[in-house]
């Protein structure tokens, strides 16, 4: 069993509602779910769509084929049919498209209608289509209503009856017409978790113990703003709107030099307004999370679409030479630990440290068991009160044997804590000395790069143990070469190699991937962008040359089928 | 009680005749009047001639970038409402640069004390106009004079309703001083201008051309009517007000956010086992 239901319409009918409404049962359904959407740089009209893939079994990418499209705009009907899989269905209201289709494939639901008469309200027309894919699935409806009653609960009674009606009215509806429906779901099972990767990112930061976010609003990690926002009162975070990025991240460092974890995020051209605070932060040695969310560039680009065009920016911004590290998620649960992560190495190494993400990992939703707090890394690496205070001399930049200087709270004690964006001493005024500056480069670059570099983690090898074919890719590009792993596997020696803690480069040793790398007769290096990023920075730290790459560059992210094609034409070529 | 003495940093890198030296002295007498201990302060500071003071004296320092005083102090004042924050900056630094900062520290009157130290001039990189320099002033970069108007911090502020603008004179040391404590005592954000003549790039606005101009703001003068404040604003050139134009009582920032009502943000510990995350939103 492994079903895709396609909604199409335009901005502001209510797609992402209906989306997310759907995710949510089959996830509580216990079924694997993988959600993605697709939509424009508009509040109105335009054409969007949101995607929802449900399975017995874990599920990563999005598939060009669909059994299900609800079209609620005609658009939807010329673009998506012709992914219509064998035995798969159309619904629409033939009264609100003014249109009919007489195909065996068409099913014509009056959602308004249907709405209007069962729920007073036309407004009502998106729970009348959830239910109607209930309906068609052959899926009890007990998990949407116990989903609509939460939702609507503190709208009154009353809303909550009306739309428990829609959704029977459509579920009913389905039933008893769509006779050609044939799905066959497998038992459901205990509920899932179900999380996007803005949101993993945001619970990331909140269970680390992010007491600040500042930020601008840029797509695509304005999720990161709004999740952190709603958390304010709950877990004692501020979330600051700054008045534009470079504030987002000076406010940011601000807030950590006042004694408290602090984060920010952003987007690519946002993120080229913060560069300069980047070296602040390696400078000050004041520790700070940035999250960057890729989209296409230049410029504007593609405002709300996805690219992986950004990691060469993210390894080599702001002037001058300092530690820092970078992390590129596969997937939410990923995103959820390595957020974790970048705190910590963040705290510990006093170091800026970089998430970089993209609109696909973003947005799209995966299922998961569920994360547990065992595995969250906490410590305090932050000289405080007392432990401040009993000491009888501090210098802010003390020359120590692995470069990591004692981070005090400044007020906690008589001690002063004083920093500079100037080349400093080890108290942290600024001087003009060869020497010192020497010393201090010593201490903030060549002692901490090795520690930086023994906390990264070796890539994923996924697969062969002992390939024929290797693919590799980082970030967002995980799910879609994971599951073309598994569509290969039968027949070929194939194995993923995939990349989420990136730099530093990971070192060789806990995972000998260089000789996995060599000892293949095909390696493709698939990435999300024009000039194969990750592959010239493999080959800059490495000296490695994968065999071939496939790039991606249109805005939006590979499915699965799309990728097993390319790959297919490389691996016939063999 | 601390005395000058505890205050005493590194020796001043400034012009002999400096503006700054007066600065200096009459901020660290504030203190010392006031009480205020060096570890019960910080000062964020830029890039600037002006913004070198904290290394002239003792107390927590950010010295960050140029134009970026404002947020670095905006983010330590949130994480630690108790803590005195105090921004140093120039008139390059804080009007230029840092401009739009200036603004939104205005509009969210966040408990703040920005003094900036204003040449008219930037002296660091010697001698260029600086926003506040006068129309027809020629420098090497303006061979032709300054054709842009020259900016106002004074009604800037009182436009957007900063709860607290003053102007202060390098050379009226005892007046400043005064100025600095009103400015400490002030609960939302407070902008003190300060006129410092630059002795080596600033040849028109000398201690002479300020001496022969500014007058002390007459005392029955009622710093919260905001139209008469707009009007002692805009007065420049021939008379020049120094004291308080413009005082409110709008709501301060930080005491609006619930988040750190009782207990500054630095001081709520945090246990990832204890923190009541429970994942249950996501089911």
């Amino acid at each position: 069993m492994d079903y895709s239901i396609k909604l199409g319409g335009e901005a502001g009918q209510g797609l992402q509602t209906v989306g997310d409404t759907l995710a949510k049962v089959f996830s509580r359904a216990g079924y694997h779910v993988f959600s993605h959407q697709d939509y424009e740089s508009r509040v109105r009209g335009g054409h969007n769509f949101f995607q929802i893939r449900f399975s017995d079994g874990p599920v990563s990418a999005p598939r060009e084929k669909i059994n299900i499209l609800a079209a609620f705009d005609n658009e939807s009907i010329a673009r998506y049919e012709g992914q219509l899989m064998e035995h798969g269905q159309v619904i629409y209201d033939s009264h609100s498209l003014k249109k009919s289709f007489g195909k065996p494939q068409f099913l014509d639901i009056p959602f308004e209608a249907l709405a209007l008469e069962h729920g007073g309200s036309k407004i009502m027309a998106n729970t009348v289509a959830t239910g109607a894919i209930m309906g068609m699935l052959g899926m009890e409806p007990d998990i949407l209503l116990g989903l609509l009653r939460e939702t609507f609960l503190r709208k009154g009674e009353d809303v909550v009856t009306a739309n428990v009606s829609a959704a029977m009215a459509g579920h009913d509806f389905a039933v008893r017409e769509c006779i050609k429906c044939s799905f066959a779901l497998a038992p459901p099972g205990k509920p899932k978790m179900l999380i996007s990767g803005v949101e993993a990112i945001g619970l990331g930061a909140v269970a680390s113990g992010c007491k600040f976010y500042s930020a601008y609003p840029m797509t695509p990690s304005t999720g990161i703003m709004n999740y952190i926002a709603d958390k304010e009162k709950e877990y004692g975070i501020i979330m600051e709107q700054a008045e534009d990025e470079i504030a987002a991240i000076n406010m940011a460092l601000g807030a950590s030099f006042g004694g408290v974890r602090a984060m920010t995020g952003t987007s690519g051209g946002g993120f080229a307004l913060m560069v300069e605070g980047v070296s602040l932060a390696a400078m000050t040695e004041t520790p700070v999370v940035i999250a960057l969310g890729q989209r296409p560039g230049p410029a504007t680009g593609f405002p709300t679409r996805t690219e992986q065009a950004e990691l060469l920016f993210a390894v080599h911004s702001a002037h001058g030479e300092f530690p820092r590290a970078v992390f590129a998620p596969g997937t939410p649960e990923q995103a959820f630990f390595l957020t974790n992560k970048a705190f910590d190495i963040a705290e510990k190494y006093q170091i800026p440290v970089f998430i970089v993400f993209d609109q696909h990992l973003a947005d799209t939703q995966w299922t998961f068991d569920g994360f547990t707090l065992k595995e969250v890394r906490y410590t305090d690496y932050r000289l405080r009160g007392d432990l401040l205070k009993t000491l009888d001399t501090y210098k802010r930049h003390l020359f120590t044997e692995n470069g990591v200087s004692p981070l005090g709270v400044p007020g906690d004690s008589r001690h002063l804590v004083v920093t500079d964006s100037d080349e400093h001493d080890e108290e942290g005024h600024m001087v003009e000395d060869a020497e010192t500056r020497v010393r201090m480069v010593h201490k903030r670059l060549f002692r901490k790069l090795p520690l930086i570099a023994h906390e990264i983690a070796p890539p994923l090898l996924y697969g062969s143990a002992e390939p024929d074919i290797v693919i590799v890719g980082w970030g967002s590009t995980y799910g879609v070469l994971k599951e073309s792993v598994e569509a290969l596997r039968k027949e070929k020696r194939i194995a993923m190699l995939h990349f989420s803690e990136i730099y530093p480069f990971p070192s060789n040793e806990n995972l000998r991937y260089l000789d996995v790398l060599r000892n293949a007769k095909l390696t493709i290096c698939v990435e999300n962008n024009a000039t194969g990023q990750f592959a010239r920075l493999m080959r800059a730290e490495k000296g490695y040359e994968f065999h071939t790459r496939i790039n991606k560059y249109d805005g939006r992210p590979f499915t699965l089928e799309e990728l097993l094609g390319e790959l297919n034409a490389h691996i016939g070529r063999l | 009680m601390p005395t000058s003495e505890d205050y005493k940093g590194q020796a001043p890198a400034w012009c002999p005749g400096c503006g700054n030296f007066s600065i200096l002295k009459a901020f660290v007498e504030a203190l010392v009047e006031l009480g205020i201990e060096p570890h019960q302060f910080t000062i964020v500071s830029g890039i600037g001639q002006g913004a070198k003071l904290p290394h002239y004296l003792k107390c927590n320092t950010f010295n960050g970038l140029h134009g970026r005083t404002l947020p670095v102090a905006t983010g330590m004042k949130l994480a630690n409402h108790e803590m005195r924050v105090i921004a140093v900056a120039g008139d390059g630094d804080c009007y230029g640069e840092g401009g739009n900062h200036l603004l939104h520290a205005m509009r969210r009157n966040i408990g703040l004390k920005l003094f900036v130290h204003d040449n008219q001039i930037y002296g660091l990189t010697k001698g260029q106009a600086s926003p506040t320099s006068m129309e027809g002033m020629k420098t090497k970069t303006q061979p032709f004079g300054v054709f842009s108007e020259q900016l106002n911090p004074m009604a800037l502020a009182v436009a957007l309703d900063c709860s607290f603008v003053a102007r202060g004179f390098a050379g009226e040391p005892e007046h400043l001083k005064g100025l600095i404590k009103e400015a400490m005592g002030h609960k939302g954000f407070s902008l003190v201008d300060i006129l410092q003549p630059c002795v080596t790039f600033n040849k028109i606005n000398t201690y002479e051309w300020y001496r022969q101009r500014v007058y002390h703001i007459e005392a029955e003068y009622n710093p919260e009517d905001r139209a008469e404040a707009f009007k002692r604003a805009l007065q420049w050139g021939e008379r020049i007000p120094l004291g308080i134009l413009y005082r409110n009582n709008r709501p301060v920032y930080e005491e609006r956010i619930p988040v750190i009502k009782d207990t500054p943000l630095v001081r709520q510990p945090f246990d990832p086992s204890n923190s009541g995350i429970t994942f249950k939103e996501f089911y």
